[in-house]
């Protein structure tokens, strides 16, 4: 495990993009990245609402951690914490883009419950603790591994709506062509490996 | 042990905390004040606290829209016209409607939320619609999969519809169904009686709602319905109408020949009804009864699939078959036709070769 402070905010940013992608590299939140990535307009609107509440629980369980569960010697219960304040989080986002930002409601607002039980959420959260990075870091942290995520999922609905047009063996449609092609983008974004590593 | 109590206590009043957080931002968030509700063009004003669906609100006002999933954007039954103040399209309602009725504005009242002053259009007879409190006075086995149920009302204690309408009734929670469940179903008895309605109902096989009204309900239950919906109804401008039903499609089609004969309406009437063989028949002596009595009603049953033991010498093959052998020319007449969906497809097709004009087919399809 690195120490973290000598690795620059950018470089996390683009690593978490390209080199540990949420999916590629770690393989979470596969759930709603296998399931919803059939179409791709409904896909690029959950890829965009993971990335937003990656970015807000990200920065809210920063305070959380290091106000809250520091101070009181909570460490061992930061899974659950982390979890009720995502859910919270969630749903105080939800009611805010309902009542003030409606367009982006009507497009995200249907994804947002959903997201709630991503582990992809959870695992930023943890990631940042485990890594130990600051407040700055954290952020870029998340808003890469959100665009990582929203990425991927575009681009494996991108495959899968071409695919879709073509015909599968039987028993490979479906989410077991969807489990390969997955495998490969992961293959694929290896040989970003060069540029940069942070783990 | 006081480590345990202490990781108890953190994370009940984080718990709490973020609940009160949560209360506190839904207070704040979900609160439009009063909302004015107008419904066709100022022919209704309501009030209404805003935050929850339009349906819902609109229900607390006592204007029923029919929504048979009861909100969950399921049914596609629930449209309304908004004017203004709905917000843009939501992706919940767009598998529920065709590109015209977005342009016209349709949308589905159970996912829009009442957030400022509306302007809605809603058809008119829905003013009419009311929850009735009935009893289940009479259960009459019809044929092996039919059956009749007399409803009287208990309150309010009357009922005012147009023959040909239907109510939705719901279910109680039973053995594996832990939901109570709405289902709609035509009224085929006559309007004039306001005070006792009658719903003839076909088990479907693993159906939530037929399974709970033929082997849990009984004589006596009280039932919760409400209604009437539809617009399918008796236009009584017509000379010479044609009916035709098949399965319990019957229903509606026995309301329409009641009130006619009642009102002593000088209409022409043939009346095709469609079963598979002699034990799918029900209702053969009550409509053979009104032949005799009526010279103005014909009653023509057909069995698509007679059974040897049934000896039957009446009308063979599809209702469709029968009804082309028997009208020739359908110009200036009327046809209400209920059943299921291919029957009703079969029919239409064969009307509209027979001369029948579009806008005098009426249909309910199942």
């Amino acid at each position: 495990m690195n120490q973290s402070p000598a690795i620059s905010p950018l470089i996390i940013f683009f690593a978490s993009i390209l080199t540990s992608n949420m999916i590629l590299s770690n393989f979470l939140g596969m759930c709603s990245y296998i399931s919803v990535s059939s179409e791709y307009k409904t896909s690029s609107g959950l890829g965009k609402a993971v990335a937003l509440v990656m970015l807000v629980t990200t920065a809210v369980n920063y305070f959380v951690y290091h106000y809250i569960i520091i101070p009181l010697g909570l460490d061992y219960l930061r899974f659950i914490i982390f979890i009720i304040v995502i859910a919270a989080t969630v749903q105080i986002i939800e009611m805010f883009m309902d009542r003030y930002l409606e367009d982006l409601h009507s497009k995200l607002g249907i994804f947002l419950p959903l997201i709630t039980v991503n582990c992809a959420i959870l695992g930023i959260n943890l990631f940042m603790v485990i890594r130990q990075y600051d407040f700055i870091q954290s952020i870029f942290f998340a808003a890469g591994s959100g665009l990582g995520w929203w990425l991927a999922i575009n681009v494996l609905a991108a495959i899968r709506e071409k695919i879709s047009k073509n015909k599968l063996p039987q028993g490979l449609d479906g989410p077991a062509i969807t489990f390969i092609i997955t495998g490969i983008m992961a293959l694929a974004f290896i040989g970003f490996s060069g540029i940069f590593t942070v783990q | 042990m006081i480590n345990i109590i202490y990781t108890v206590l953190s994370v009940s009043i984080i718990s709490a905390f973020l609940a009160a957080v949560i209360v506190i931002a839904e207070k704040y968030f979900n609160n439009y004040g009063q909302c004015e509700i107008d419904i066709n063009d100022g022919s209704k004003k309501i009030s209404v606290q805003g935050g929850s669906s339009l349906l819902s609100s609109l229900a607390s006002a006592k204007i029923f829209i029919p929504s048979a999933c009861g909100g969950k954007a399921t049914c596609g039954l629930c449209k309304v016209i908004v004017k203004n103040g709905a917000g843009s399209l939501l992706p919940t309602e767009e598998p529920y409607l065709s590109k015209e009725e977005i342009n016209s504005g349709v949308r589905l009242s159970c996912q829009i939320k009442v957030k400022s002053n509306m302007k809605i259009l809603i058809p008119e007879e829905l003013f009419s619609i009311k929850l009735f409190k009935a009893r289940i006075e009479k259960i009459t086995q019809l044929t092996h999969d039919i059956k009749e149920f007399r409803l009287s009302l208990i309150e309010p204690d009357a009922i005012s519809f147009k023959a040909g309408q239907y109510v939705q009734i719901s279910t109680k929670p039973y053995g594996k169904v832990t939901e109570s469940v709405t289902r709609a179903y035509s009224i085929s008895s006559v309007p004039s009686q306001s005070n006792i309605i009658e719903l003839i109902i076909r088990l479907v096989p693993g159906g939530i709602c037929t399974t709970y009204y033929h082997n849990i309900a009984k004589e006596g239950d009280e039932i919760a319905l409400s209604g009437p919906y539809g617009d399918f109804f008796l236009r009584d401008d017509a000379k010479d109408i044609v009916f035709i039903a098949g399965g319990s499609g019957l229903a509606p089609i026995k309301s329409m020949i009641l009130d006619i004969i009642e009102k002593g309406l000088d209409i022409n009437m043939l009346f095709f009804f469609g079963a598979v063989s002699l034990r799918d028949l029900y209702y053969d002596d009550f409509f053979r009864a009104i032949e005799e009595e009526h010279p103005n009603f014909t009653y023509i049953p057909c069995l698509s699939m007679p059974l040897p033991e049934d000896e039957w010498n009446g009308e063979k093959g599809l209702v469709t078959e029968v009804f082309e052998r028997h009208v020739s020319n359908g110009t200036g007449k009327h046809a209400y036709l209920c059943g299921s969906p291919g029957m009703i497809n079969a029919c239409l097709a064969s009307l509209k070769n027979k001369g029948f004009k579009e806008e005098n087919i009426f249909y309910d399809k199942f």
